[in-house]
């Protein structure tokens, strides 16, 4: 039975070690914000992140989860705001929305390390997340605001740490 | 196929929807409003029609009843009522409904979602049911206030009168119990609707109400019921499309996966699957164990030789005969103005087949209580899914329930049913509720796809150049005539039974053409092997690629520009006037905003251009694009802009109508040049998004959309600029590189082949 620390809470499951944590993640802990898309890693709407980088959890066994830090689109943020889910309903990115939960944790993960992309690494980050209803452009505007505004607030941090 | 499954009649009783002469396709009728028989009942709660309540709490809960697949349709419905309501935009809430007939769409009289419908079928119920509702609570709030109701205003969830400063909110007035107001059906249809100087609310783009749900995960799409004691199924299909049986289920490997409970045979008197099994276990992952462990032997039927090249080749052996298919459109003599032409051009124009392959994969949950089946789905047609889903149970339509979700993704593949069977048949099997979800092999592999089409077009020119005759005859398999609902097919103008007029909506085009001919031909091998469906734009994502080719390829023949020759033809003449004039201002303003002919392109580049009348003839929306490619020596093709103009006579929410305009032309750029499915041992070869290949964020170029809005009927913004997209891109291509292109998708291989030494 493996354990697995979802979200900031350790949890036990039961599953084989060469379930897909995708299926656990959806099933068992009934968080079903990730998505099952292809099965293959082909379309990133199962999109995770382990111990900070955005994984596809179809891809991902159960067994190489336990021990990690996994986060799902219900954990991003405490309430919903994370800066790119507040720019994602500003952008009013979502059309059928099925892609979008993928999209959000693939965007984080490129701007927990990088405030400042350029559209060409936007673009080269988030190409493997298919979005059928072809909402790309407001992806990348909503991508660009929510980075402009990190990057807004860490300066309002520092300042203050100035002072 | 299918033909035994009837609709109940309880919803056919309220069908208004005919379909009319082929000249005009739908003939969209005004139903009764429903609704008006609903009372309110109780003081608690406050219904003036089926589509909306309005709580103690002030909170207005509007029901949907179409599919929302992003489109944002619920949201836009709320929106409509709010308008006359007098609801504040924060009050406003939306559920999905069920497939109970109260929520049938007004004018089509059953529960189905498609052809860009919604908004221009829906716009005057749901005004009038806000506006019923406004009145009801005017007049309760006059009452209590003590005041004339003549003199107090409406405005954001509150009734107020200006003169005394009273004011009550509708929670108050809900709250009091004293709402009596009724109306009868005249009542309802003598209400003054506001007209369009006095909207406050229709367009203004307010916040979706779907979104926030979006974008933490806590939306409900049908992959995401879970129901106490539920097991879940995987389907395993055979390695044809269509046509199978199982001759052998060896199960024996499978028992050994823990959590195994059971694999089912299909038995599917519905016609909606051949040859399928379903593996049910504990979860899905083990679900999928045991189906991979299954040893299922086949007999392939009589579609295991076929390929593409054979629907190819049957399709052009049908299109020879004189005798073949029946006439959609027949104006003039074609046979004798060919005779007296100046010049005779033929043009054969192709397109593969095309998977729908929405990001959520096909699923449904099914489970009996007592008498009842209950089925989980995001479903496009639920009138006619709840049939099939009986007949696959052995019961009464009427015992079944449709519990609406959001749909992660629709584009046409939501309206069949498949799904409904393995469920049905798995929870039955085993007495539990069962989900079913589709592996995205099943659900590529088994698509009730866009048909390989084959169009041959013959043209005959003036010695001025003018299109004079055109004859255009389409072959397809018959996505619409599978459902076997008479009322969704028409009459044929050589009285040669029903057509399918979903193959060829689009070819009855509003150029004036004094000699016309369209005629539809089935291809019957197509349709046994490939059982196809609608692909979101349907027909007129096939007929304008040949149409609009053609009539470029004519203009050049001419020796003009193709955009004049276009808005010569659009002289509005006849039975074209009013629409054909629309469609010549979206061209020109497509031709504005992209600067068409204003500059000397580089070489290698190009500008094209196209116009439609998507979807059908009775429901367009005036659509023309300009398409901006580079092509380099070896034929690949860059698109560096799209521009698209698009008259939907009235703005209901203009961001959303944005966001599905250039969705729909990004949709017309996936099918014209990445996506294409191909038929090989009568099954389909793509299985997944490593084969099957959908336009990615980098293939997407700028899109300008530009909407034309002058105040008349809101129509459709879903569809039309799909059907575009492909000739305008085609047509770029031949002005950049001289490579006149015929077949979809796009290949390099192909323009480079056709480029001019």
């Amino acid at each position: 039975m493996p354990n697995l620390n979802i979200n900031g809470r350790n949890m036990s499951v039961e599953a084989s070690n060469d379930t897909p944590l995708l299926w656990v993640i959806r099933e068992q802990l009934q968080m079903t914000g990730t998505k099952f898309g292809c099965g293959a890693g082909l379309c990133g709407a199962c999109t995770v992140h382990l111990n900070g980088e955005a994984v596809r959890s179809c891809q991902t066994l159960v067994s190489e989860a336990a021990g990690k830090k996994i986060t799902t689109i219900e954990g991003l943020s405490a309430k919903g705001d994370h800066p790119l889910q507040k720019a994602w309903i500003l952008e009013q990115v979502p059309q059928c929305g099925y892609c979008q939960s993928g999209q959000i944790m693939q965007a984080a993960s490129l701007l927990s390390k990088n405030s400042n992309p350029t559209k060409d690494e936007v673009v080269a980050h988030m190409d493997g997340n298919l979005c059928r209803c072809m909402t790309y452009s407001r992806i990348q505007k909503a991508i660009m605001r929510a980075a402009s505004e990190m990057r807004t607030a860490s300066n309002a941090g520092t300042e203050r740490r100035a002072t | 196929m299918n033909t035994h499954v009837k609709i109940p009649s309880t919803d056919l009783s309220r069908r208004s929807f005919l379909v009319g002469s082929a000249a005009t396709g739908l003939v969209l009728g005004y139903a009764a409003v429903p609704g008006i028989d609903q009372a309110l009942a109780a003081p608690s709660a406050f219904e003036p029609s089926v589509w909306y309540s309005i709580g103690p709490d002030g909170l207005v809960t509007v029901t949907c009843g179409k599919a929302d697949m992003g489109q944002h349709i619920a949201s836009t419905m709320a929106q409509i009522v709010s308008e006359e309501l007098g609801s504040s935009w924060k009050d406003m809430r939306v559920q999905l409904a069920s497939n109970d007939p109260k929520f049938n769409d007004p004018v089509l009289g059953a529960q189905i979602t498609g052809g860009s419908w919604s908004t221009m079928m829906n716009f005057d119920a749901m005004s009038r049911a806000g506006a019923a509702g406004r009145i009801a609570l005017t007049e309760a709030a006059a009452g209590i206030m003590g005041v004339p109701v003549g003199e107090l205003v409406v405005r954001n969830s509150t009734v107020s009168h200006p003169k005394s400063k009273k004011s009550m909110s509708f929670a108050d007035i809900v709250k009091s119990g004293k709402i009596t107001k009724k109306f009868t059906p005249d009542e309802l249809k003598a209400i003054k609707l506001k007209t369009p100087d006095q909207y406050t609310m229709v367009g203004v783009s307010v916040p979706q109400l779907d979104i926030p749900p979006k974008i933490n995960g806590t939306a409900k799409y049908g992959i995401d019921v879970m129901l106490p004691g539920m097991v879940y199924g995987k389907v395993i299909t055979p390695p044809v499309r269509f046509g199978a049986t199982v001759k052998s289920v060896d199960d024996a490997a499978a028992k050994k996966v823990p959590g195994f409970i059971k694999a089912i045979t299909l038995d599917d008197k519905t016609g909606s699957t051949s040859g399928w099994v379903v593996a049910v276990a504990n979860t899905y992952a083990n679900a999928k164990k045991a189906a991979d462990a299954l040893k299922i032997t086949y007999d392939n039927g009589p579609n295991a030789k076929l390929s593409s090249q054979s629907l190819i080749d049957e399709a052009k052996r049908l299109q020879a005969l004189d005798d073949s298919g029946q006439f959609f459109v027949k104006d003039g003599d074609t046979a004798a103005a060919f005779g007296t032409a100046a010049k005779v051009m033929e043009a054969e124009y192709t397109t593969s087949i095309n998977i729908h392959a929405p990001l959520e994969p096909m699923n449904a949950t099914a489970e009996f209580k007592g008498d009842i089946l209950h089925i989980y789905s995001g479903n496009q047609f639920a009138t006619r899914s709840g049939a099939i889903a009986a007949g696959a149970a052995g019961i009464d339509p009427k015992f079944v329930v449709m519990h609406q979700m959001w749909l992660g993704g629709g584009f046409g593949r939501r309206l069949d049913a498949d799904m409904m069977v393995p469920a049905v048949q798995a929870a039955k099997a085993v007495g539990k509720p069962v989900k079913v979800i589709y592996s995205r092999e099943n659900d590529m592999t088994m698509d009730y796809s866009r048909p390989l089409t084959f169009q041959k077009v013959k043209a005959g020119l003036d010695g001025d150049g003018k299109l004079v005759a055109l004859n255009h005859d389409v072959v397809s398999a018959w996505p619409t005539q599978r459902w076997g609902i008479p009322d969704f097919l028409t009459p044929s103008v050589d009285k040669k039974g029903p057509l399918d007029s979903f193959t060829v909506n689009g070819a009855d085009f509003f150029y004036t053409v004094p000699n016309h001919n369209v005629r539809a031909i089935k291809n019957e091998m197509a349709h046994n092997a490939t059982p196809s469906g609608q692909l979101r734009s349907v027909a007129p994502g096939w007929t304008f690629w040949a149409v609009e080719s053609m009539i470029d390829e004519l203009a050049h023949a001419a020796g003009q520009d193709p955009a004049q020759y276009r808005i010569a033809m659009l002289d509005g003449k006849g039975k074209n006037d009013g629409g054909a004039q629309r469609l010549r201002n979206t061209l020109l303003a497509a031709m504005g905003m992209a600067g068409y002919g204003t500059t000397k392109l580089p070489k290698g580049e190009g500008m094209g251009v196209a116009c439609v009348s998507s979807q059908e003839r009775a429901t367009a929306s005036w659509t023309a694009c300009v398409a901006h490619v580079a092509v380099s020596p070896s034929g690949e093709v860059k698109v560096k802009k799209l521009t698209v103009a698009t008259d939907v006579g009235m703005q209901v929410h203009p961001d959303n109508i944005r966001a599905q305009v250039e969705g729909a032309a990004l949709w017309g750029l996936s099918l014209a040049m990445y996506e294409k499915a191909t038929l090989k041992d009568g099954g389909i070869e793509q299985t997944n998004f490593d084969t099957y290949t959908p336009l990615r964020m980098s293939q997407t170029p700028e899109v300008a959309v530009n909407v034309i809005a002058n105040g008349d009927k809101p129509t459709g913004v879903g569809e039309p600029a799909v059907t575009v997209i492909a000739p305008a891109l085609g047509n770029a291509i031949f002005n950049a590189c001289g490579a006149r292109i015929r077949a979809l998708p796009i290949t390099a291989e192909a323009v480079k082949a056709s480029m001019k030494a």
